[in-house]
């Protein structure tokens, strides 16, 4: 094709979406019936609830908690929770009350998202990327967490493919319910660490 | 490279757009998007770092004004012309019009030379290293000390391995630095923790 018939206007993105998929398509690649696994995934299986089981359970069980600081994936795995080949490591990071943790991505957008999942719109923005390790205690306190100042504040950049998730904090009032009780309490945002239950 | 996605630290950005329990997704496109990457990891078409890399070679004004998965979209786009799987003029006919691609990649590394093994509580600075192709060094920790807090997994070297070079996996250490040596008088004050591979590491005396 020569340069006076290529097109003057950029393609609108569901034509270049299509276009690779048709592109997959006729390389017999299969694309759609991978497409709806895939979103399946990232839908039903791919869920916060997973990382608030394993919050449950360390909150519960010590040795539990033991063995997740230790080694996260291997204890993740006892939950019949699983990662990405190429996720090698999961580190869980406690938050105390005097501790708080908080993870961000500011090359990309890279998550434990099998295990907290899939990162909210707000995670993957500039603003937030940009932000929040230069200036985490202001850009919480926007986001609706004022922490005291007697409380430290660690930001964890995932640079490379291991993959963090936050514990956060049981509340007192909560102490002695049981696990499946406590799973409905930890939300995603606070297994990022931007909230605190 | 020090490109526009080098985002940490940089002033001048607003207001995190935040809502309890927001989406990942806001189009049926994005999940296709997410899922034909996907699909092209899982066939060997490309690795995670080349994703990476492609996405960081947009041009900086597309970058700043695409979304996260425009972004996703460009790097499988490119990387599916570099790699062979189709022309820019096929994707561009079936688009029915221009298909924005990255710019093209400067030449990989291998593992830097004489790496040095770190153990918890080591005093050490990041290289004053500068590099043209995919480093996952965030410009924000160049030349910092920092204090090593625990090793993770080898893991594949990205300045090789999103340029198709040999190289062996690698340590990568947790460094905590201290926003006060990141960025002096400047920064709430907290410790930024960082992934850091062994290549970008040496001993602070």
């Amino acid at each position: 094709m020569n340069t006076q018939s290529r097109p003057s206007q950029v393609a609108p993105i569901e034509n270049r979406v299509a276009a690779i998929e048709a592109v997959f398509e006729q390389r017999g690649m299969e694309p759609k019936p991978f497409i709806e696994t895939m979103t399946h995934a990232a839908e039903q299986e791919w869920v916060p609830r997973n990382g608030a089981r394993v919050v449950a359970k360390a909150w519960t069980d010590l040795a539990f908690r033991q063995r997740l600081f230790a080694n996260g994936k291997d204890a993740v795995a006892e939950l019949g929770l699983s990662m990405p080949a190429h996720h090698r490591h999961l580190v869980a990071l406690e938050n105390t009350d005097t501790i708080h943790n908080v993870i961000v991505c500011t090359l990309c957008s890279c998550t434990a998202f099998t295990i907290i999942g899939l990162p909210p719109d707000w995670y993957k923005d500039l603003d937030y990327r940009a932000r929040v390790v230069r200036e985490s205690r202001t850009v919480l306190r926007e986001m609706g967490l004022d922490l005291p100042p007697e409380i430290e504040i660690r930001v964890w950049d995932t640079t490379a493919d291991t993959r963090y998730m936050v514990i956060p904090v049981q509340p007192p009032e909560t102490i002695g319910w049981p696990e499946e009780k406590l799973i409905d309490i930890v939300t995603k945002e606070s297994m990022i660490g931007v909230a605190r239950l | 490279m020090d490109g526009i996605h080098d985002l940490g630290g940089r002033q001048g950005f607003g207001t995190i757009r935040y809502a309890v329990g927001a989406p990942a997704f806001h189009a049926d496109w994005e999940k296709r998007v997410n899922a034909l990457y996907g699909m092209a990891v899982r066939r060997g078409i490309f690795n995670m770092d080349e994703y990476r890399h492609a996405i960081e070679r947009m041009p900086a004004r597309q970058y700043l004004s695409a979304s996260y998965y425009e972004r996703s979209l460009t790097s499988l786009l490119t990387l599916c012309v570099e790699k062979g799987i189709v022309t820019r003029e096929e994707l561009e006919h079936l688009a029915q019009g221009i298909v924005p691609l990255s710019e093209p990649s400067a030449p990989g590394r291998t593992n830097l030379p004489d790496p040095e093994t770190f153990q918890p509580g080591d005093l050490v600075r990041v290289k004053n290293d500068f590099f043209a192709g995919h480093v996952r060094m965030p410009g924000y920790i160049r030349g910092k000390p920092g204090v090593v807090v625990s090793e993770s997994p080898r893991y594949p070297f990205p300045d090789a391995h999103a340029h198709g070079v040999e190289a062996v996996d690698e340590p990568t250490y947790d460094v905590a630095f201290r926003t006060e040596d990141l960025w002096p008088n400047s920064a709430d004050s907290a410790l930024v923790h960082v992934g850091v591979f062994q290549s970008y590491l040496e001993r602070a005396l």
